[in-house]
């Protein structure tokens, strides 16, 4: 063990793995807030409380079904982005062409009263997810102790994450995406039922939360409030990004969860804010967010 | 006589609280290219909004191919075969011109192919990997008269294609524009330049105030120029 600056590099490592872990949670609830901001321009408050749902749907499909892992990782997040198309079809529809504060009022709302209905059921408390068997134990690298399980969710959401970004930018059903959100109505004057893609979209950008719900699952424990605690330091990461911005979102996310990781390595005191600080420090030198392109 | 194409009847529209077509009444017959004329704020943009679906309160009729689609949402119009090019053009600044060209879904056979939109506009070929926010003025316009000959939509309908273009680009869309009424296009144009649209329409109509209240066929133009001028206030 060679120290550091007085710290040990086990330690060092040790936490930007966790600040990675943590960038990948949030660069994909981050890029999902991104997708659904730019086609509903609604800010959806419901996400932490949806990506809560995700993890959940894991827990209940392995402690009623004995669904394991894997099937969870597609089932969860198909039956929240199903969940979400209803929230949309029935509510957030309704708001279309409103100030942005009534998507806000209405989504914070629905989180509250999604979050209320689990903390009923199950308390404050967490419930304990299993490491799927294929991915127990870990890789000693020498200067640190890689837990395969925590690889495997960075590599993941990494490939999710750029996966997201080459179906927008590159393919014809992106294109489509980007002109609906550019001009809703001219794109639908050219024949494209708009409508039936913003249901689209926002299950998606839900589904996403909660498939990173999913991946949480056996890292953190499953609790009514694992996303509400989460949700605020990705909304920073999301104003950090640039409202809006796909790539700004992805990278903001991973960025900003190993600043926060070294930031617990070299002055620990400072980890609970340093995020906002850094958006505090971005909104003064540049409004529209690192990506931003306008507001 | 052959049937109508379009059929405007009675049609009225508003802006919120705002009146603003009080009845208008005109139509286009298959293959024929029509021309509405008029002042600057007499509903042609307006109209042509309206035919498309994409005014949201809108009264009267519109029978496109002999079907009622005064009700019906600017998508499903789309797929019967009406095209826009709308006034301010509408490219999509996020897209690149190839995409912006391929955003139109196919809705039936008879639409030009790529090699036909590139012969007929080359500098959209030379471009076709630029994003649409980047083009030139004239390179906009071709574009968005480019993107709905694609479709096979029979009926197109362009709002001032002309509006603030340079002499020379203005006459190779009116090249490109002559070279549709043999393909089977019917269109409907919204010009302010009237001696350019008379080399290429075969009936106008005069709007004003929301309300169609003159109409011509290109023969008889000349034998109507000063009450045109009238009219129009040039
Ligand atoms: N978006 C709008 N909101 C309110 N009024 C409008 C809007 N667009 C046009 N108008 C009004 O409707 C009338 C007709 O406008 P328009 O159809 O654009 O005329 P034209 O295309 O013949 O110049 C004008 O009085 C104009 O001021
Ligand atoms: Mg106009």
């Amino acid at each position: 063990m060679i120290p550091l600056l007085g710290i040990s590099t086990q330690a060092l490592f040790g936490q930007l793995l966790l600040g990675l872990i943590n960038g990948a949670f949030y660069a994909m609830l981050s890029l999902g807030l991104a997708v659904i901001f730019g086609m509903l321009n609604i800010v959806n408050f419901a996400h932490g409380a949806l990506y809560m749902v995700g993890a959940f749907a894991a827990w209940f499909l392995l402690t009623y079904f004995h669904i394991g892992y894997w099937p969870a990782l597609i089932l969860a997040p198909l039956g929240v982005a199903l969940f979400g198309m209803v929230i949309e079809r029935t509510m957030l529809k309704r708001l279309a062409g409103l100030d942005h504060i009534y998507g806000l009022l209405l989504t914070f709302g629905l989180a509250l009263i999604i979050q209320g209905v689990f903390q009923n059921q199950f308390g404050a408390s967490g419930q304990p997810y299993p490491l799927p068997e294929q991915l127990k134990g870990g890789t000693n690298l020498g200067f640190m102790y890689l837990p395969t399980y925590r690889a495997w969710a960075v590599v993941f959401s990494l490939c999710v994450c750029l996966f997201t970004w080459f179906m927008i930018e590159k393919t014809r059903l992106g294109s489509v995406l980007r002109a609906a959100t550019e001009n809703p109505e001219l794109t639908r004057a050219f024949g494209i039922n708009v409508p039936r893609l913003i249901t689209l979209t926002y299950g998606f950008g839900v589904g996403l939360a909660a498939l990173a719900g999913v991946l949480a699952a056996p890292i953190y424990q499953v609790r009514p409030l694992m996303g509400a605690d989460f949700i605020i330091v990705v909304f920073a990461v999301v104003v950090i990004g640039g409202m809006g911005s796909i790539l700004g979102a992805i990278g903001a996310g991973f960025m900003l969860g190993i600043v926060e990781g070294l930031t617990k390595v070299f002055y620990p005191q400072a980890a609970n804010i340093v995020v906002f600080v850094i958006m505090v420090a971005v909104l003064l030198v540049k409004p529209t967010g690192l990506f931003g392109k306008k507001l | 006589m052959s049937e109508p194409l379009l059929n405007v009847s009675g049609l009225q529209a508003w802006y919120g609280e705002s009146h603003v077509l009080h009845g208008v009444d005109f139509e286009v017959r298959p293959g024929e290219v029509v021309t509405l004329l008029g002042r600057n704020g007499a509903g042609k943009t307006t109209t042509l909004k309206c035919i498309m679906g994409m005014i949201g309160k809108r009264q009267g009729s519109i029978r496109y191919e002999g079907e009622e689609t005064i009700a019906l949402s600017s998508d499903k119009i789309a797929r019967r075969g009406v095209a826009l090019c709308p006034e301010e053009r509408g490219v999509f600044a996020s897209l690149t011109v190839l995409e912006n060209l391929l955003l139109p879904p196919k809705i039936a056979d008879g639409g030009l192919s790529l090699d036909e939109i590139y012969d007929l506009f080359p500098n959209l070929k030379e471009r076709s990997t630029s994003m649409g926010g980047k083009l030139s003025g004239g390179e906009q316009q071709m574009l968005a008269i480019a993107r709905i000959l694609r479709t096979g939509a029979r009926l197109l309908m362009l709002d001032e294609p002309t509006e603030g273009l340079a002499p020379i680009i203005i006459k190779q869309i009116g090249h490109a524009i002559q070279k549709l009424k043999p393909r089977g296009f019917t269109l409907l144009l919204v010009e302010q330049n009237f001696r350019w649209a008379s080399q290429l329409a075969d009936r106008f109509y005069v709007m004003e105030h929301g309300r169609v209240i003159d109409a011509f066929a290109a023969a008889e133009l000349p034998d109507n120029m000063d009450k045109l001028h009238a009219y129009l206030g040039v």
